[in-house]
């Protein structure tokens, strides 16, 4: 089985993330599975910033520690990321660069770059050097090179590609024919969720740049005259949450993204969602805090706030996203729930899962329905008075939108209300307001998913949620080749919790959490609404993404 | 419907006798009716507040949000939908001190809205500390010593930032506004009316007959065109009299002008939602 793992890196402004992506696009266009993350810091210049390209002939789920090659546009490349070399594993870098390495491949890029008469082809000469050396299909990379230039640029890059490749013998055996089926595609967790927001037919976005949510609302952006939708920046996260409530009341299907800094800001709107039954979704994509922590890393910090954000009580759906294909997934679902039991949505995700890019097959739009349950105007009629908070036995309050039926108007109100919307301070009517909005929940408990379980039932059983399922996965199935019996439960849904599987897997097994935090959030929600403890943690909270050789060290030290 | 009886709603109103809320509601209605407004073609949002509770007492569509949040809500429901005749009515605390930073950018923004601000210099409903509007050196319950900070200039700030329609308007001259309410709402763009209105109960100094000796009608002579008259008029405190009518008119390109999908398609509120229509965007990704 063929897995290597390529890193580029150099400073800010050197062109990582786009040779990164061109190699990435490469390899995944011979038919191979891609696996690449990013590492980047809080800068524009400078600094030391990394990527690293996994590919195999199989489908990848996470990032993997040891290196076959390493791209090094600087020195520091080398310094920083040499002890993960492979025996055998290669490091390519420019002649002019002060290394001395027996691994080292010394290149004459830049000079060959200064040839040809621009600096900024020493990407693609890099490009050229990646590609010859693992026997790539040379038409199929050139194809590439002319998806991202045109003219005399991408006459330049491909000659400089020609060059290096011509230069390079091949070091890397891999079995590789180029392959013309387009039947994969290679996106970013960010990308297939926007996908997913696209196909649910959101209409309305609001948000103010924060990372790791702003690739979403970039990528909304880019596309909202096409798709005719509008992605506003608003001033602030407390004008965006409630640009997205006016947009959802008058008719839109409406998104919110942001960080955990721009969620607490968002919080008293949350409430206004709960409280006026507003269907809103909440892309809360997590970095590690308190405060701006680190800006451009992961983590899985911020559950316990997510489950609670908001004062008083309402109901709410909180799902994590888990891998590319479930954000696209669980996007479009996130839509219809909020509609459905007109409540608010929060989609859980992290840097890692934002910024990774995956091959995978291609998404299913056929499979998504948009189920927005609205009442019908021709139903309601000018006749009598439409009640925006009827107390109807459904247990959800017919919603119409204001401005459709002559005679009829749509009352939103923050203050506790009448079934009409008026302010009211009687107890009866506050008590049957909270019931029906709390009995919400109780709807929508009977619709979560149950977790995902992956692996074999055995004496040893992670559970974790969202984004370490990709590195979890990897790490269950090289512990079951390896003959150990271990498995993992994986959460999506988080609120209302989902508590069967659990139930029925649990006992007699020693329960392991899986997470990026310091306080084991999953564990304390779990032992909260089951009783069920777990007897060992494996945390994370350093900023950087599990791999699953983490978890297979770990637990063959700690566990098995 | 031939009277603006058909606003009319029965709910026992939570204001204080001699508000002037009351005349700001009967000269909204009255605007909103001659205008040949039905109630589901109008909708009011609002924040917390006294004003703020002013949508309950007038049928029409009403969003009763948070406090100093009702002009981000305003403006993305008229942006989904914008049939809907879209007015913010509440209060100078909630406008000018909670939510000043919206109504920075609602200015920039130009979204097709009226915004009626309530300016009574206090905040009424948690009784009587200074709003934003209140003079220097006023004692409240909540400013012992007075107040410490000086007053905004709503009407200065908002001509200075170029918004297209600048009025005062005062709850002790009916018919004046009415017509500007009208006019406000008939105006493509931001809006912004500052209503001048007495609190009885908490502000014993801005009463209703303080106002009416210094209010002043501006007439032909002020050409609302001109923007460094505007500017200087706005500026005018109560010495040369206190001026009230519109005081600053800008046509400008409004936020949906400025986007043209949105002029070209439907409405966001009809567009017909398919998952499939969306796969395109994946096209890029093989
Ligand atoms: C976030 C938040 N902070 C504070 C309050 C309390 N509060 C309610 S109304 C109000 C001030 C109202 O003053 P203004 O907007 O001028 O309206 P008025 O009552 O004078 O009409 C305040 C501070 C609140 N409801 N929400």
């Amino acid at each position: 089985m063929s897995d290597y793992n390529v890193l580029v890196g150099g400073a800010a402004g050197q062109g990582v993330e786009t040779l990164a992506a061109l190699i990435e696009k490469a390899f995944h266009r011979h038919g191979l599975w891609v696996f690449g993350v990013r590492d980047y810091m809080s800068r524009i210049r400078g600094g030391h910033n990394f990527a690293q390209v996994r590919v195999a002939d199989r489908p990848l789920h996470g990032p993997r520690r040891r290196l076959d090659a390493i791209v090094a546009l600087n020195e520091e490349t080398v310094r920083l990321h040499r002890d993960r070399l492979a025996e055998n594993g290669k490091i390519l870098s420019d002649a002019g660069l002060a290394v001395t390495d027996p691994a080292l491949l010394s290149l004459p890029l830049e000079r060959t770059a200064r040839e040809l008469g621009d600096p900024r082809v020493a990407g693609s000469l890099a490009l050229g050097v990646v590609g010859a050396s693992f026997g790539l299909d040379r038409a199929i990379v050139e194809g590439i090179l002319a998806e991202r230039f045109a003219g005399e640029t991408l006459a330049v890059n491909v000659k400089a590609l020609h060059g290096a490749w011509e230069w390079v013998t091949r070091h890397f055996p891999l079995p590789l024919g180029p392959r013309p089926e387009r039947d994969r595609i290679l996106v970013t967790g960010t990308e297939a969720l926007g996908l997913g927001v696209l196909a649910a037919g959101c209409t309305f976005s609001a948000w103010y740049p924060m990372t790791p949510a702003t690739p979403l609302m970039t990528f909304l952006s880019d596309r909202q005259g096409e798709a005719g939708i509008v992605v506003e920046q608003a001033e602030d996260e407390i004008a965006a949450i409630n640009m997205a409530l006016g947009a959802a009341y008058a008719g839109a299907r409406a998104l919110c993204a942001t960080s955990g800094g721009g969620f607490s800001l968002m919080v008293e709107g949350l409430s206004l969602a709960g409280m006026t039954e507003t269907p809103l979704v909440i892309a809360l994509m997590q970095r590690p805090g308190p405060a701006t922590g680190f800006p451009t890393r992961t983590e899985q910090g911020d559950l316990a706030f997510a489950l609670t954000a908001g004062h008083g009580e309402f109901p709410r759906l909180v799902t994590a996203l888990r891998t590319p294909a479930d954000a696209f997934r669980q996007a479009a679902r996130a839509f219809n729930l909020a509609e459905k039991y007109q409540l608010p949505a929060i989609l859980l995700g992290d840097q890692f899962l934002a910024d990774y890019v995956q091959s995978l097959p291609p998404l299913d739009f056929g499979s998504l329905s948009i189920d927005r349950q609205l009442l019908d105007p021709v139903a309601v009629g000018p006749d009598g008075e439409y009640l925006r908070y009827g107390l109807t036995g459904s247990g959800v309050s017919p919603r119409l939108l204001p401005g459709k039926v002559p005679g009829q108007v749509v009352m939103l109100c923050s203050d506790e209300h009448t079934p009409r919307g008026n302010i009211t301070e009687a107890a009866d009517v506050r008590t049957a307001m909270v019931n029906k909005r709390m009995g919400k929940q109780a709807m929508l408990s009977r619709e979560v998913e149950e977790p995902e379980f992956l692996g074999e039932d055995g004496p040893v059983l992670f559970v974790a949620w969202g984004s370490t399922y990709g590195p979890l996965r990897e790490a269950v199935e090289a512990l079951n080749g390896e003959g150990h019996r271990v498995g993992a439960l994986v959460f999506g849904d988080l609120w209302p919790l989902p508590t069967g599987r659990l139930q029925e897997k649990a006992p007699g097994k020693l329960l392991v959490n899986v997470e990026q935090n310091h306080s084991g959030q999953l564990a304390r929600l779990l032992r909260q609404e089951t009783r069920i403890a777990c007897d060992r943690s494996l945390l994370k909270y350093d900023g950087r993404p599990f791999t699953a050789d983490d978890i297979i060290v770990w637990s063959r030290e700690e566990v098995l | 419907m031939t009277s603006p009886r058909r606003f009319d709603v029965q709910e026992e109103r939570a204001w204080c006798p001699g508000c002037g809320n009351y005349v700001l509601l009967a000269c909204l209605k009255e605007a909103l009716h001659r205008l040949d407004k039905q109630p589901h073609e109008v909708l009011i949002c609002s924040g917390i507040g006294q004003a703020a509770k002013l949508p309950h007492y007038i049928k029409v569509n009403c969003f009763n949000g948070l406090h100093g949040r009702s002009l981000p809500a305003a403006c993305a429901a008229k942006i989904v939908n914008p049939a809907l005749a879209v007015i913010v009515s509440t209060g100078d605390g909630d406008s000018y001190g909670e939510g000043g930073n919206h109504f920075l950018h609602a200015i920039r923004r130009n979204v097709d809205i009226a915004h009626f601000v309530h300016n009574n210099g206090v905040y009424g409903l948690t009784k009587g500390q200074a709003s934003p509007t209140m003079d220097l050196g006023r004692s409240t319950p909540g400013q012992a010593g007075g107040v410490r900070s000086d007053p905004l200039n709503p009407l200065a700030l908002a001509i200075s930032q170029d918004a297209g329609f600048v009025a005062r308007g005062f709850t002790g001259e009916r018919e004046h506004l009415i017509e500007l309410m009208k006019a406000a709402i008939d105006y493509r763009g931001y809006a912004l009316v500052d209503i001048l209105q007495p609190c009885p109960v908490y502000n014993k100094v801005n009463t209703l007959q303080w106002y009416k000796e210094r209010v002043r009608p501006l007439g032909g002579e002020h050409d609302p065109a001109d923007r460094l008259a505007a500017f200087a008029q706005s500026l005018e405190g109560d010495d040369g009299g206190i001026p009230i009518g519109v005081i600053y008119r800008k046509d400008k390109p409004t936020f949906a002008d400025r986007l043209s999908h949105l002029a070209a398609g439907a409405a966001l509120v009809d567009k017909a939602l398919d998952p499939r229509a969306a796969r395109v965007f994946m096209d890029p990704f093989f």
